[in-house]
């Protein structure tokens, strides 16, 4: 037998909820009515602060900030497969897995407003600081797990990144190390097209992001990531059985980002409006709209009333963020170490401290 | 008090049982660490002692060892990464500037990096390319992170217990050249020396004279027959600011050896810090002894590049003749 097949790769693609928003029963998992109208209401409530993110963005009252338009069921559906013991490490452009975990939104303001103070995560949470070098957070997961594994907790831990990210060799090493220890991570790719300017088809030749998982002995599934129920499904199986002890798992939620990469970027450089058009058609919102309905979820005085109160909170949040007082120059050294050195608090003095 | 003949590799090696023993958050990872007890047997037996949960053998892979050492460390972990030689730390330079030495800062305390990097650092074993730098300075510029270099199987005992237990990261570079060359009597009991303080390795009036690691020795050496004061600086950052100052107010000379090219080597610091702080003091320039603007050479002329006697001698002389 010179030449023989060692190994066969089969990569599954998920989707529950079709554009139409129509269910398929073969695939659909068991979520309760509650559940779905969580899922509804998390994404109008992250839909509206983005919004809101943006409007301050463009009247000066927020630093540069990356949208999620379009990518609300990739986060929302993510988020909540996961428990507040468990850990969430994330890129920059992770709003609604924020807000879905119950991290203040005020905090995510004074973030983008440009205040460390507002990365400092609530007691009771794991999120870690949302990482700006593209992907650098993929291996920080991989540590989390391992050590999750040594203390014998039964935790998973959820990472964000985008397709850009997996061309990275974080990505790699990440992976490969996770594969090799069985860490309980869930490596969630946010594939929404787009790396600024440069296309998914310039990150890698492969067909999938999630076939990537192949080559790191781990299990790889690409859902449709404007589909919250694949979505939510995807990593609620990822979760258990990183919870058994049965290791990671990638899932590249295959997914749009109808705006602009940030505050700062035109996006009509690089791409037609036809595409963003059809993708328009795709967004999330409007098939678990559709969903809802058929299951009578939904009239359009619930969802004005959801919206009347996302509103409200967002309102408060921008309110409690604008009141905050200004960040003291001391805290940038104070914070630097422990301990501070001579030197440091020489500093520190001189600072105000 | 009982104590044992060791080399470097056996202080480290007996720090690092004891710290194991000391506390169960304390994990070792790297390449070859377990099985093979490190390329330079520091870790030698410890997987046994221990188990492969808490000395761990990792892909090759520096980028992810030290990031996953990152995650560990804010998980509740004391991590101690190995990183075979410092030549290859640098795929992992954006885990070490961008999140480890920031962690605590950037989450205002929330999260915070007891993480440890040990690797061999420094010309001395007539390896390859790439496997004797001694590119300190760059790391010592990152805010939030420590570096420490030992001289002695004893100091090197000593800080690495206080490097493991400390709360934020430490970069421990180990001087390869120094691992076997020194055995001294070393106290079985573990102990701690105090990271930010530096030793005097010799009282003097004339000179004072800085290094550290392997340098110190040489830099000993080519003071035979001098008054120097010779600073053993053992933490390059923080560094013992008051220890400088006050020999520099004794003698009112000072001589920087170190091993690394001299643009933007750590000598400048110290240079800088003496000119700012003890202008008043001087008798003499500030002088740097250092390496040549070139990259680290290879086995054949490694001795070469480094300071030799005569020009650290030269050095002295000059200091000494204003």
């Amino acid at each position: 037998m010179p030449l023989t097949t060692i190994e066969e790769f089969n990569i599954k693609r998920l989707q529950v909820i079709d554009e139409a928003g129509n269910a398929d029963a073969s695939v659909a998992p068991d979520i309760s009515d509650a559940l779905y109208k969580r899922f509804f209401e998390s994404i109008i409530l992250a839909r509206t602060f983005n919004q809101r993110a943006v409007s301050l963005q463009r009247e000066g009252r927020l630093g540069t900030y990356p949208s999620i338009l379009g990518q609300e069921a990739s986060q929302i559906g993510s988020a909540l497969a996961f428990e507040d013991s468990d850990w969430v490490v994330s890129s920059f452009r992770e709003t609604g897995v924020f807000i879905a975990s119950g991290y203040q939104m005020a905090l995510l303001l004074r973030y983008w407003m440009g205040d460390e103070r507002g990365m400092r995560c609530p007691d009771g949470l794991n999120i870690y600081p949302m990482a700006v070098p593209v992907g650098s957070q993929i291996p920080h997961a991989v540590g989390i797990g391992i050590a999750m594994n040594y203390r014998g907790d039964k935790k998973a831990v959820a990472v964000y990144f985008g397709d850009g990210g997996s061309s990275r060799g974080d990505f790699h090493e990440g992976l490969n190390i996770a594969g090799v220890f069985k860490a309980p991570c869930v490596f969630l790719c946010q594939n929404n097209q787009w790396a600024i300017s440069v296309p998914r088809s310039r990150q890698t030749a492969a067909r999938s992001i999630a076939q990537r998982a192949a080559s790191y002995g781990i299990e790889g599934i690409q859902v449709d990531g404007n589909d919250v129920a694949a979505v939510y499904k995807a990593a609620s199986e990822a979760v258990a059985k990183a919870k058994a002890g049965n290791g990671p798992t990638l899932i590249e939620c295959y997914t749009y980002r109808l705006d602009d990469h940030t505050t700062s970027d035109d996006a009509t450089r690089y791409r037609t409006k036809d595409e963003v058009e059809q993708w328009q058609r795709r967004e999330p919102l409007i098939r678990l709209r559709l969903f809802l309905e058929k299951k009578g979820l939904w009239t359009q005085a619930y969802e004005d009333d959801i919206t009347n109160k996302a509103l409200a909170q967002v309102d408060e949040a921008v309110g409690v963020a604008e009141a905050m007082p200004h960040p003291v120059t001391a805290d940038t050294i104070l914070y630097t170490n422990k301990e501070l050195s001579p030197r440091q608090i020489l500093e520190l003095k001189e600072h105000g401290g | 008090m009982s104590y044992t003949k060791l080399n470097m590799v056996g202080a480290i090696n007996a720090c690092l049982a004891q710290e194991l023993e000391h506390d169960q958050d304390v994990v070792i990872i790297g390449e070859d660490v377990g099985r093979d007890g490190g390329v330079f047997r520091v870790t030698e037996g410890l997987l046994d002692r221990f188990g492969p949960s808490r000395v761990i053998d990792t892909p090759l892979a520096e980028l992810g060892i030290v990031g996953a050492g990152v995650g560990m460390a804010t998980y509740g972990l004391r991590p101690v990464v190995e990183i075979q030689f410092m030549g290859f730390i640098y795929e992992a330079f954006e885990q070490v500037f961008s999140h480890a030495a920031r962690m605590r800062s950037r989450t205002r305390g929330r999260f915070t990096c007891p993480l440890v990097i040990r690797t061999p650092y420094g010309i001395g074993i007539k390896a390859p390319e790439l496997h004797s730098e001694s590119s300190e300075a760059v790391f010592c510029h990152i805010p939030g992170l420590k570096v420490v270099v030992p001289s002695s199987p004893y100091n090197a005992k000593g800080l690495l217990a206080s490097a493991i237990r400390d709360d934020d990261p430490v970069l421990f570079l180990e001087p390869s050249r120094l691992y076997r060359a020194i055995k001294v009597d070393v106290p079985d009991e573990p102990y701690t020396i105090a990271l930010g303080k530096a030793d005097i390795f010799q009282d003097g009036k004339d000179l004072t004279i800085i290094a550290w690691g392997a340098m110190l020795h040489k830099a000993a050496e080519a003071a035979e027959g001098l008054d120097a004061e010779i600073i053993d600086l053992l933490t390059l950052k923080p560094y013992d600011e008051e220890t400088i100052l006050n020999s520099v107010k004794k003698t009112g000379r000072v001589v920087i050896v170190h091993e690394a090219t001299r643009i933007g080597g750590y000598g400048a610091e110290i240079a800088a810090f003496v000119g700012e702080e003890a202008f008043g003091y001087l008798k003499a320039p500030v002088v740097r002894v250092a390496g040549p603007e070139a990259v680290t050479p290879m086995a054949q002329l490694e001795d070469e590049y480094r300071p030799s006697l005569e020009r650290i001698k030269k050095a002295y002389e000059r200091t000494l003749s204003f």
